[in-house]
């Protein structure tokens, strides 16, 4: 890469510029764990790279009344420490902490497995259940964008030219709400997701669905929000009969690819296996959840 | 003298912390590509992008045109190699393959083979001069399977090559270098007594060694030839002979330096980077780096074979194999010389059997050339065998321990390839198998245990060790073989117990090449055995001489001194009585006595014992996805005598590791071009820390009696059994039986749907 | 292409170097400052054989860019001895023949160093998950556990007196 350049803007005004102004290809920096592999193996050859890390407001997590915002390069590790949160939302802190190993955690931020745009990204089904959204400063100055419109495509995402994510807001759990994600790899850890399944579930007093999302990952080009399977759990109970509609939901919805990492058969019967398993969790846990978080 | 009394030993059996140990835990260690020199390049490889094509042309001008690039090397500057000169001493490699391999030659024969290398001031410039080489293919068609290869339309790699062993000899040239076979009685006739015979038909892919260390060395030709190469290998002898060779050099005009090596496990017996390294340091006149990064590591060294392993087995109703046919396809790679015969070998060997035959096929195909992986062939065979043992076991309803006992190798009985046993301990293992409390430990539901054993024979050969008293009497050992396991530590215990002498006051170092006598790789488990036979025999050399000196210093005869416990004492009342001299006393007063104490000794050794082992495996399968879970694991092993425990457990333990990785989720996947499709640790899947339980390891000593300590090898035998042992346990689990490896997700889920369709259809 | 300058704190030390925009941490400490304890094995993250410790979280340095470096604090293998007095899960290894080639003990000693300094009593299971980031080919694992749960064991024991 002969003409890289490297700077860490400290402030979201310099860093738009910086972005937007960039001659060449220009990538933003979060924790590097996608980027520098590709810049490795010569799939991405940046000419500009931008690192966010020195802005303040892009790590860290507050909560502010209904929500947590959790800065959109804050690292895993400082994620799963954040207690308010791994107790409001496991689903969302499991699917994140699953990326790679204890090193990737110290670095793979929300932003950068969102915008790496794998379908098989751990973090994202969880985060579009929970329908979190997205602040995006720009050239335009900033907007707001659900989860799931960022990305398109595999590697595409709907960023423009010196646009990046600054936040995510999260909502709250409601009572009686929780989610769940679960992965299916090879090994017990290492892998990226063959499928992923995040589950958000809220129930009424007698344990019966009134709202739910089902977030499926690693069998589309882009997680796909699963309305049929939704449509399964909502008015119901989670007993076999629900259980089994949920199955087969998850299933038609697949549209996986033969790849090294996974048949089309068999992430598509996976899908529906983790999607009753993580519904049997998100279930239990919001059952369990009487008073919500406030 | 001999040492086979385990209860008179005081160092060898302990557990010292090696010497090495430290520089391992603090950083310091220089392993392959932690060296530098002043004025150093780095070099880097341009490698073939097409899994088969001719090489055309090769336009090296602009690559040599960029600022900062000192030297382009391609296939014009290697030299012929003329067939009289092809292979060197004992060293079993072809060198004119092997020269092919480390610079393609009118035809690329694998993707990432190498076609061209470049030296400069920065790696970066390295790598862009690599993208300013020109180089025009013209793409032939390919074929990788090793069935698909030895088809008779196949993609021929090499015309010059017509299947040897077969008669007449054949009359268009082939993939199938050679077919090999064996046989002992009759068994058509085997068969034609059996009360049950099964056939089955098993499959392995391509794995790689996957070694943590990339392959790395640093070489520096002087103007005049004088050459130091510094890397890390398995054997630095091998390094400066072949390296010699295939540059055309003379071999006392180099000198190879052992670095500390990452893992070998066979990979690292051969070369692939010093001889391109040389071409860029003789023509840049400068010091030139070459370190290979991971993908280049898959696609460009040695995996094993892939192959297709058939056997038949027929039995007695009472269990006794009657006879047992095994035909084994291994693919070769670019260049003949997979372990096709010892895959047979190995695989039979287990069993006393009345009746067999083995036939073996070596098969040409686009892949690299495989590389030795531990224990070479014998994995792959015994995964067949095994697990046709287990199978026909079942039809019989014998427990699989029974079945070895009736017709496992014993004391005196004839292998089917040829030897008697003699001072073998597999009964041994079986009987301690059956002892074992894992086999009573209840299994719950989906879990299951399969038992499977293996055998390996390794190696004796060449090699040299020196001793040296020290003035303060402290001594050095010298010794030719790189360390990859630990193996110096047991080379300075044995030097210790014959001395008599703290280990603490024993330095073992791995000489390089000017600095000990030729010796021959570190591999085929050989280390200890021969390695340690030579230290131990120069050790009673020295011996000898502070015996001398001592009856010197006394003026006594030297038949008149004894030696034990460290020190020289008068052998008797007659002698005289003088206070015991020990080696400090002994080594200060030596330059009047005669001089320097020092002995080298340069061996072949012979009487290498065979190694058998048995393997316990317990797994849980989850039906729902097809991920199978090792519960628990046992390694039984002769292991001849454990010369330092912890490293003889350690090779068990690994062994084992890399075999449930081979069983469980690794291999080569190839796009429709031929191109790998993971060559990365991401998406070539080797075990991790929490997809592994601890390992149990019994070590059941039966010494083997040609070495002085009784030892015999332990390192490969280890990762024999795995894949069958795995393979077995989820057909307890399951009923069912997976035949192709790697048993990953999807294949085990697939059968099981399969043989439950009801199952499935209820999802 | 200009150099990167960069100041930062390594092993306790400040240091200053330069480095091109693309050098990974690891490149600088194996190529620039002479730290060649941090291997590359793998150059993706997947091996953990670079590991180091950056403002108290285990990374793999091959991860990190150089000019990153900017202000933190970095410990690697190096750092992890105090002069000659090894760290207990320095010498756990040792006891427990943990290493058998010795080319990922860098890397593990840095993450188990990491774990212990945060829990002081992990189970099997909890040390496994940590350290599946460091893969070893040569030990299949059994030792390197006991002897991160053995220095556990130590430092709790010297943390009661």
């Amino acid at each position: 890469m002969p003409n890289l350049s490297f700077s860490a803007p400290t402030t979201v005004d310099e860093a738009v510029r910086a972005l937007a102004s960039a001659q060449g290809l220009a990538k933003p920096l979060s924790g590097g764990t996608d980027l520098l592999v590709q810049m490795r193996s010569g799939r991405v050859r940046p000419e500009v790279i931008i690192d966010l890390k020195r802005i303040p407001e892009l790590i860290g997590i507050r909560e502010e009344s209904g929500r947590f915002v959790v800065g959109a390069a804050t690292p895993g590790t400082m994620v799963y420490e954040n207690e308010s949160l791994t107790r409001a939302w496991p689903g969302i802190v499991e699917g994140l902490d699953l990326i790679g190993s204890e090193q990737i955690q110290g670095r793979a931020s929300l932003a950068g497995n969102l915008c790496n745009a794998s379908p098989a990204a751990d973090s994202v089904p969880a985060l579009i259940a929970a329908r979190a959204t997205a602040v995006i400063a720009g050239p335009g100055g900033r907007r707001e964008a659900p989860v799931e419109a960022i990305v398109t495509g595999p590697g595409r995402t709907s960023l423009e030219k010196g646009e990046f994510i600054v936040e995510f807001h999260i909502p709250k759990p409601k009572p009686r709400q929780a989610d769940a994600y679960l992965r299916f790899i090879p090994r017990t850890e290492m892998d990226i997701a063959v499928v992923g399944c995040g589950v958000n579930v809220t129930l009424d007093v007698a344990g019966i669905c009134t709202d739910a999302r089902v977030v499926l990952g690693a069998v589309a080009p882009t997680q796909l929000i699963v309305n049929e399977a939704a449509e399964a759990l909502k008015g119901h109970r989670l007993d076999e009969d629900t259980l089994s509609r949920l199955d087969a939901a998850a299933q038609r919805a697949c549209k996986p690819i033969n790849d090294k990492r996974g048949t089309i058969e068999y992430r598509t019967k996976v899908a529906g296996v983790l999607a009753k398993r993580a519904a049997i969790i998100a279930f239990e846990r919001a059952a369990g959840r009487v008073a919500g978080v406030h | 003298m001999s040492y086979l009394d385990k209860d008179a030993l005081k160092v060898v059996g302990t557990r010292p912390i090696r010497p090495d140990g430290v520089d391992k835990v603090t950083g310091r260690a220089n392993f392959g590509a932690d060296m530098k020199l002043p004025g150093m390049l780095w070099g880097k490889i341009k490698r073939s992008p097409h899994a088969h094509a001719r090489i055309v042309s090769i336009n090296t001008d602009k690559a040599m045109a960029l600022p900062g690039v000192k030297a382009v090397t391609t296939r014009a500057d290697f030299p012929d190699i003329p067939p009289d000169k092809r292979v060197l001493g004992a060293a079993p490699a072809n060198l004119w393959d092997l020269s092919r391999n480390c610079m393609a030659t009118g035809k690329a024969l694998y993707e990432g083979h190498a076609v061209a290398a470049v030296a400069a001031t920065s790696p970066a410039i390295a790598e862009q001069a690599l993208d300013l080489i020109e180089v025009e293919y013209e793409v032939l068609p390919h074929v990788i399977d090793v069935e698909a290869a030895m088809a008779p339309d196949a993609p021929v790699l090499d015309d010059s090559i017509f299947t040897s062993g077969i008669e007449p000899k054949p009359a268009k040239p082939s993939n199938v270098t050679k077919m090999v076979r064996f046989a002992k009685g009759d068994v058509e006739a085997g068969f034609a007594e059996a009360d049950v015979v099964i056939e089955r038909r098993y499959t392995t892919k391509p794995v790689h060694q996957a070694y943590i260390e990339p392959h790395a060395c640093l070489v520096s030709v002087a103007p005049d030839g004088q050459t130091t190469i510094w890397s890390s290998s398995q054997g630095q002898f091998m390094v400066r002979g072949y390296t010699s060779r295939i540059v055309g050099a003379d071999i006392a005009n180099i000198r190879a330096i052992p670095a500390e090596i990452g893992g070998g496990f066979g990979g690292k017996t051969i070369v692939y980077l010093e001889p391109v390294a040389y071409m860029l340091s003789k023509k840049s006149g400068r010091p030139v780096k070459i370190v290979m990064n991971r993908e280049e590591v898959f696609r460009a060294t040695g995996p094993t074979s892939g192959a297709v392993v058939e056997v038949k087995l027929g039995a007695k109703k009472d269990g006794r194999i009657t006879a047992a046919k095994a035909v084994m396809k291994y693919q070769a790679g670019a260049f003949p010389g997979s372990p096709v015969q010892q895959g047979c070998i190995c695989g039979l060997a287990v069993y006393d059997l009345p009746n067999a035959e083995a036939i073996g096929y070596d098969v040409l195909c686009n892949r690299p050339k495989v590389a030795a992986y531990r224990a070479p062939g014998a994995p792959i065979g015994s995964f067949g065998v095994e697990s046709c043992v287990d199978e026909l076991a079942r039809e019989l309803g014998i427990d699989p321990i029974k079945m070895r006992e009736i017709n496992g190798a014993k004391e005196g009985s004839k292998a089917a390839h040829g030897p008697t046993w003699t001072n073998i301990g597999y009964m041994k293992t079986v009987e301690a198998a059956k002892a074992h409390p894992q086999l009573s430990v209840p299994l719950g539901p989906n879990q299951g245990r399969g038992i499977a054993s293996g055998y390996w024979h390794n190696a004796g050969g060449e090699s040299s060790a020196a001793c040296h008293v020290n003035e303060d009497g402290t001594v050095t050992v010298t010794e030719g073989h790189p360390d990859i396991g630990g193996s110096r530590a047991s080379m300075a215990m044995m030097v210790a117990e014959v001395l008599g002498v703290p280990f603490e006051t024993v330095r073992p170092v791995v000489g390089d090449t000017t600095a000990i006598g030729f010796s021959a790789v570190t591999g085929g488990s050989r280390v200890t055995f021969a390695g340690g036979m030579a230290v131990t025999q120069a050790t009673q050399k020295v011996v000898e001489e502070l015996k001398k000196r001592a009856a010197i210093m006394w003026d006594i005869s030297p038949e008149a001194v004894d030696w034990r416990d460290g020190k020289a004492f008068p052998a008797g009342p007659n002698a005289g009585s003088f206070e015991p001299l020990d080696l400090p006393e002994i080594a200060s007063k030596s330059a009047r006595t005669g001089g320097p104490i020092s002995a080298e000794v340069q061996i072949n050794a012979q009487g290498q014992g065979p190694a058998f082992t048995t393997h316990i495996c317990d797994v849980e399968v989850d039906k729902e996805t097809g991920h199978v879970k090792i519960l628990r694991y046992t390694a039984i092993q002769d292991v001849g005598r454990a010369i330092h425990p912890s490293y003889v457990e350690g090779q068990m333990q690994g062994g084992v590791a890399q075999g449930v990785g081979w069983a469980l989720s690794e291999e080569y996947i190839y796009d429709k071009d031929g191109r790998l499709e993971n060559p990365g640790f991401l998406d070539y899947r080797v075990p991790v820390a929490s997809d592994m339980p601890m390992v149990d390891t019994v070590m059941i000593e039966v010494p083997n009696p040609r070495h002085p300590f009784g030892a015999r090898g332990v390192g490969e035998v280890p990762i024999v059994p795995p894949m069958a042992a795995v393979a077995n346990a989820i057909a307890d689990a399951t009923g069912i039986r997976l035949r192709d490896l790697p048993m990953s997700p999807p294949r085990l889920l697939a059968a099981l749907d399969e043989a439950e369709p009801m199952r499935a259809a209820a999802e | 292409m200009a150099k990167q300058h960069v100041s930062t704190i390594i092993n306790g030390e400040p240091v200053e170097f330069l480095c091109e925009p693309q050098q990974t941490l690891l490149d600088v400490l194996r190529d620039e400052l002479n730290l060649t304890g941090s291997k590359e094995g793998c150059s993706s993250g997947d091996c953990g054989a670079c590991t180091i410790i950056a403002d108290g979280n285990i990374v793999c340095s091959c991860l990190m860019l150089g000019a990153e470096a900017e202000g933190r604090k970095i410990t690697t293998i190096e750092g992890i001895a105090k002069g000659d007095k090894l760290h207990p899960v320095q010498q756990k290894f040792l006891e427990h023949a943990a290493l058998q080639c010795g080319f990922c003990t860098p890397g593990f000693i840095v993450a188990a160093k990491a774990l212990l300094d945060q829990n002081l009593n992990p189970t099997e299971e909890e040390t496994r998950y940590w350290l599946a980031g460091n893969l070893c080919r040569c030990t299949g694992y059994d030792k390197i556990i006991r002897a991160v749960l053995d220095a556990a064991a130590e430092m709790r024991g010297e943390a009661a007196r």
